[in-house]
């Protein structure tokens, strides 16, 4: 095996075996956090990145997931695990519709238009009454174990968040494997050469939002069982469509592991602000957050990753300049 | 329905259309001048909201003898916001550009909680206090007031873009930034006037909407959606489209109230837009 196959199994067994070394159960909840959160970002960037559609309505998607699997459950007593996937199926439905209304427009047109389809989705939410309305829904902790997801401890939400984000990434290493990821980047570098050459565009961005609509659902229902609640502004609110653009941007975005990196960053800085400055009430957190988002989009505006690639290529520079003058010697 | 109902319906929805309009004009000029869409534009009208109110509050000054100050205000705190962040990423990708106005807005929205509390503020008696019996329809005087006076500023802007030389400035800039830079126009200049008359025009719109429209930190957020869908509606950049779109947006909006209840109107304007979208990508009077 290669030295970089060799890291991602040591990577793995750590993240598998975090649980079994962090006791606390704050740390292990910014641990679930983390992953959720990559696992968002990397679902955005499926669409977002790889094919370049910035979609600022994934909440959608995400309240979707949670819906319908509460719904499926507190109803129809179907299992949360049949659930998250008819969730995704859901979700993936939509994302037909939402693409049909929103790819023919551009940049800044796309982006306003998919906030318009989360923000009416988010309207019907809270008004339907069989949906819980403005209220939410809860979901009861009678039945507990891996069969109904529902944990009294925060381990199994841990390596269930784990599982999700890999399922997430393996999907992403395929569609970039095989010819969708090259066509997904034809369009975004070259959409008019792209055509050219046969390319059924709208087709293509269709799969992409398509994939990247049911991991978010996934996202959404596991959120619904970890949670054990749900309500329009937790799950369907605007900022949480951003939020999840901004975790794929912040790492560096059409990168598989940058979501990883934006997650770990923006959650890091999230939780310490409001661990800090929270206890105020006077919303002291949410200034500093909002005030190293500028920071971060003004002055490392090509993420995480590209900011450490950028690094790394210098020092790969700097020494191949003094290997040559040292052989020059 | 009667008749009343409908035209009195119907006149709410022009005069809150008025100050959509206001609003939306402010977004389409800076998005004209240099594509950046200012998320934080909803947070400018807000903080036109609380000058004119602290201004009532501590000196007993009313909304509409301070709306002139409060626009002035507005106005350097656009050119400000365009020295100190702005300028940093006109070339910077959207997506970097969208994040940092997103940014702009959650920090001043937080910053009005910290500095003003998350209460909800009234302007009680204010001169424009009352209403106005129209035969069989009331308005109130405030809302007519605040839509004369969104007139008035459109009318400005419009003048000052069609008729005068810093106008023409900002239009060329708009055009076709280097050409317009050979030809001696400063854009940072021109960018920072974009942003100042920007700010000025929802600061505008706060102070006009203060005398009848509750005041907390988070008040834009229902007027950035909708200056959105007007700005789309208008064709970005269009001042007059924007005017138009602003009108008709109000008066989707109350009908669909009218018709679906009140806790759909939004959702009725949006529906709309996206399907204005779907038929017309380049807005309602843009050329394809």
């Amino acid at each position: 095996m290669s030295r970089t196959a060799w890291l991602r199994l040591a990577v793995l067994a750590a993240a598998l075996a975090a649980p079994f070394v962090v006791a606390d159960a704050s740390h292990l909840n910014l641990l679930i956090l983390v992953l959720m959160a990559a696992q968002l970002g990397v679902a955005w960037n499926l669409l977002g990145g790889y094919a370049g559609q910035v979609s600022l309505g994934h909440a959608a998607f995400y309240g979707i997931g949670a819906y319908t699997s509460t719904l499926l459950l507190l109803n129809f007593g179907v299992n949360p695990w049949l659930g998250m996937l008819a969730g995704g199926a859901a979700a993936a439905l939509l994302s037909v519709a939402f693409g049909w209304s929103c790819f023919r427009l551009k940049g800044h047109y796309f982006a306003m238009a998919t906030i318009a389809v989360a923000e009416i989705v988010q309207i019907v939410f809270t008004n339907w009454e069989y949906g819980g309305a403005a209220v939410g829904l809860t979901i009861p902790m009678s039945h507990d174990g891996w069969a109904w997801m529902v944990f009294a401890e925060k381990r199994p939400y841990y390596w269930i968040a784990l599982g999700l984000l890999l399922a997430t990434l393996a999907a992403t290493a395929i569609v970039e494997r095989c010819h969708i990821g090259y066509y997904l980047r034809a369009i975004k570098d070259e959409p008019d050469a792209a055509r050219s050459i046969g390319i059924d565009i709208k087709r293509y961005k269709q799969i992409a939002l398509s994939l990247s609509a049911f991991f978010t659902a996934l996202g959404g229902s596991f959120y619904a069982q970890k949670e054990l609640y749900i309500d329009p502004g937790s799950v369907l609110s605007t900022a949480l469509s951003i939020k999840m653009s901004l975790v794929a941007i912040l790492g560096g975005i059409g990168a598989m592991f940058g979501p990883v990196a934006g997650a770990v960053v923006l959650t890091t800085i999230e939780e310490i602000t409001r661990s800090v400055f929270g206890g105020s009430g006077r919303g002291t957190d949410t200034i500093i957050y909002a005030a190293l988002i500028i920071a971060i989009a003004v002055f490392y505006p090509t993420g995480v990753l590209g900011w450490l690639r950028g690094r790394i290529a210098r020092r790969n520079a700097r020494r191949a300049h003094g290997a040559r003058v040292e052989a020059l010697r | 329905m009667t008749a009343e109902i409908l035209v009195q319906t119907l006149s709410s929805g022009v005069l809150i259309g008025l100050i959509y309009a206001l609003v939306a004009i402010g977004l389409t000029m800076i998005f004209g001048v240099m594509d950046i869409v200012n998320f934080a534009h909803g947070e400018f009208m807000m903080l036109g909201m609380y000058a004119s109110f602290w201004l009532f509050a501590l000196f007993a000054l009313d909304p509409m003898l301070t709306l002139p100050l409060t626009v002035l205000m507005l106005f350097a705190f656009g050119v400000l916001l365009y020295k100190l962040v702005i300028r940093r990423i006109i070339d910077a990708p959207m997506v970097s550009q969208i994040f940092t106005t997103f940014g702009l807005m959650i920090l001043l929205r937080g910053v009005a909680q910290f500095l003003w509390k998350p209460d909800f503020r009234s302007i009680e008696n204010s001169w424009v206090s009352g209403a106005v019996k129209l035969g069989a329809i009331q308005l109130g005087r405030p809302q007519l007031v605040a839509g004369a006076g969104a007139i008035v500023v459109t009318i400005g802007v419009y003048l000052f873009l069609h008729r005068t030389k810093w106008g023409a400035a900002l239009e060329a800039t708009a055009a076709d930034k280097e050409a317009a830079q050979l030809m001696g126009i400063d854009s940072h200049r021109m960018f920072a006037l974009a942003w100042g008359i920007g700010a000025a025009c929802a600061g505008a719109a706060g102070g006009l909407l203060s005398t009848f429209f509750p005041i907390f930190p988070e008040v834009g957020a229902n007027f950035i959606l909708i200056a959105f869908v007007v700005v789309n509606l208008g064709g970005f950049g269009s001042v007059a489209g924007a005017f138009w779109a602003g009108i008709l947006v109000g008066v989707i909006e109350v009908m669909g109230g009218l018709l679906l209840g009140p806790q759909y109107k939004t959702a009725v304007v949006l529906v709309v837009f996206l399907a204005v979208l779907m038929f017309r990508p380049q807005g309602l009077r843009g050329k394809a």
